[in-house]
């Protein structure tokens, strides 16, 4: 049991990495859960990598990482508002238009750098192994936010993914809780990046929540399970990682997409054997 | 037959009645429709609280979008339209709403009881907790609608049919002053229209408003006291037995009532407002950025 064990009790960077990677599952499971419920994972995904060249331009001008993926996020979903609202143009047109061109802007800023090559690994697929204290804290505390923002808005959140006209009518501006539920998401990926890459960071957020959603009955049993999954997939990656020398981002999302595959082989061939079981007493 | 056919709200009776009731809402020369698309014009109506109004007509009549303009949902372009003496939407406690679209069904994972708690969500905000009284009406609900029994049952393990009996336990939950539904009874079986209709006797009977639209003119006219017909104006307004003849029913919907026949029968009759606008029939699909 120690090869399970010892990899974290020996090695800080790995203890660290470890916690940092449980909150950045908690964090993406609250906010997957209703990328899925609400069918927004396109943005979910444009976001993810639509901070690249906020965080780019950060590196480049000497300023934190998380600031330039906040400044790209705001900027993101800024022009998508903006283009939804001022022509025929549906959403996911406007989402898919600010992604490419989000994303070739950080790749002209990165090639415009040349000591930039291990930045951009840096970006695209984290850095776990390399997480300090003060980013844990940092993480700590949005995941805090992230946690108190679903619980408080829990009921417009239920209502926007039932039907938002009715969130509405039921006295929940469907635009305001949309919009906090947007920065929710922003505010997952911006203090997920780190942990994972922004490339990478889109598959914590929807895979275990995913799953979760395969095998709950209610939305609470959906974020536990999809916290579940995603930490065990933190956990598993590491290890991986650490014996195999893989890269660790990748070996995380890796897991966390095997995992959902067999929950959803589990489910279908337990809805089947169900239906034939209903078939036979019918016979 | 091009000219509105007014009955209630002009006669002296319905005047008086209105003026006695509370009036729950109330619309002068109200036009209704998309930013830059008309879709009814001149509406005039009074409803006293206590009674019922039936919008009839095909699709693409302008029924849904005069029900969505009544909660906020769709801004009025002209004219004025008061709810419970305020703008539409101002007074969310007090309306309960039941769309037509839902996209729960099969992604959500929620019990059948949890969306009839949904509708006891306005009289709570944010964070009020549900007490006692919450989860009896939430029970009673259930139990008139006939579905108590599958109350822990996943959603998405229902049929079209069940489903709607818990939207329509859900609008009863709320225990709201008025009722606004849109084809309330799609995909109910006879049994659930009979639970319907008594469940409607009875808020009326509790002193509630309700405005439905429906292309079923038997079931809602034994229901309502106002019936408006639509057809992307307004052909006729007034009690169901002035409103609902053959020239009008005609003029709606292309139909006419043959002797010996207990259901209207359909003309084969082309209408130019059958089929939806294109802009409309987007509107209705699935969208979750609000414009």
């Amino acid at each position: 049991m120690d090869i399970f064990i010892t990899p974290f009790t020996s090695n800080t960077f790995m203890m660290q990495a470890l916690i940092a990677g449980i909150f950045v599952s908690i964090a993406c499971a609250v906010a997957g859960t209703f990328v899925i419920l609400r069918g927004m994972a396109f943005i979910g995904d444009a976001l993810a990598h639509g901070v690249l060249p906020g965080i780019a331009l950060a590196y480049l001008l000497g300023f934190p990482g998380i600031l330039g993926a906040a400044l790209g996020a705001v900027f993101m979903i800024g022009g998508v508002t903006l283009i939804t609202q001022r022509s025929r143009l549906s959403s996911d047109t406007a989402i898919g238009l600010l992604f490419v061109g989000m994303l070739a802007l950080g790749v002209v800023i990165i090639s415009r750098s040349n000591s930039f090559s291990g930045d951009l690994t840096k970006i695209l697929f984290g850095e776990i192994m390399g997480i300090g204290i003060p980013d844990i804290l940092i993480q700590l505390a949005a995941t805090l936010v992230i946690g108190v923002t679903a619980f408080i808005c829990a009921r417009p959140f239920l209502l926007l993914s039932f039907d938002p006209e009715q969130a509405q009518v039921a006295g929940f501006s469907s635009k305001l809780y949309h919009n906090i539920m947007l920065f929710m998401i922003a505010a997952t990926i911006i203090v997920s990046f780190q942990t994972v890459g922004t490339l990478l960071v889109f598959g914590l957020l929807i895979a275990p929540a995913g799953a979760g959603a395969l095998l709950a009955r209610r939305i609470r049993g959906m974020m536990a399970w999809a916290t579940a999954f995603g930490a065990l997939s933190v956990y598993a990656g590491l290890l991986l990682s650490y014996y195999f020398d893989l890269a660790t981002g990748a070996s995380i999302i890796l897991v966390t997409t095997v995992i959902f595959f067999i929950v959803f082989i589990i489910q279908n061939v337990r809805s089947r054997r169900l239906n034939a079981f209903a078939g036979a007493q019918h016979e | 037959m091009n000219d509105t056919i007014r009955t209630s709200t002009d006669s002296p009776v319905a005047s008086a009645s209105a003026s006695v009731l509370s009036i729950c809402a109330q619309a002068k020369g109200l036009t209704v429709g998309y930013p830059n698309e008309a879709i009814v014009k001149g509406i005039d109506f009074v409803l006293p609280q206590g009674q019922a109004m039936a919008l009839i007509g095909t699709n693409g009549s302008g029924k849904t979008t005069l029900l969505k303009t009544s909660v906020g949902l769709l801004k009025p372009l002209d004219g004025e339209l008061s709810v419970f003496g305020t703008h539409p939407g101002g007074s969310a406690r007090r309306i309960a709403y039941l769309g037509q679209f839902h996209n729960a069904g099969f992604i959500l994972p929620l019990r059948a009881v949890d969306v009839v708690r949904m509708g006891r969500f306005p009289l709570h905000g944010l964070v009020g907790s549900m007490n006692e009284e919450d989860n009896e009406m939430v029970h009673s609900a259930m139990r008139t609608m006939g579905v108590e029994k599958l109350a822990n049952t996943p959603l998405r393990f229902l049929s079209g049919g069940q489903q709607q009996r818990f939207y329509l336990a859900q609008v009863l939950a709320h225990q709201a002053d008025l009722l606004v539904m849109d084809e309330p009874t799609s995909g109910l079986d006879a049994g659930g229209r009979n639970l319907y209709l008594q469940a409607m006797n009875d808020e009326l009977c509790r002193g509630a408003s309700i405005i439905v639209a429906t292309h079923d003119i038997q079931e809602e006219a034994t229901l309502c006291q106002q019936v408006m017909l639509l057809a992307r104006r307004v052909v006729a307004f007034g009690p169901p037995h002035q409103v609902l003849n053959s020239e009008t029913l005609l003029e709606t919907f292309g139909i006419i009532i043959g002797k010996g026949q207990k259901r209207p029968a359909v003309l084969e009759r082309e209408h130019h407002h059958e089929t939806e606008p294109l802009d409309q029939a987007k509107r209705k699909t699935r969208r979750f950025w609000p414009r």
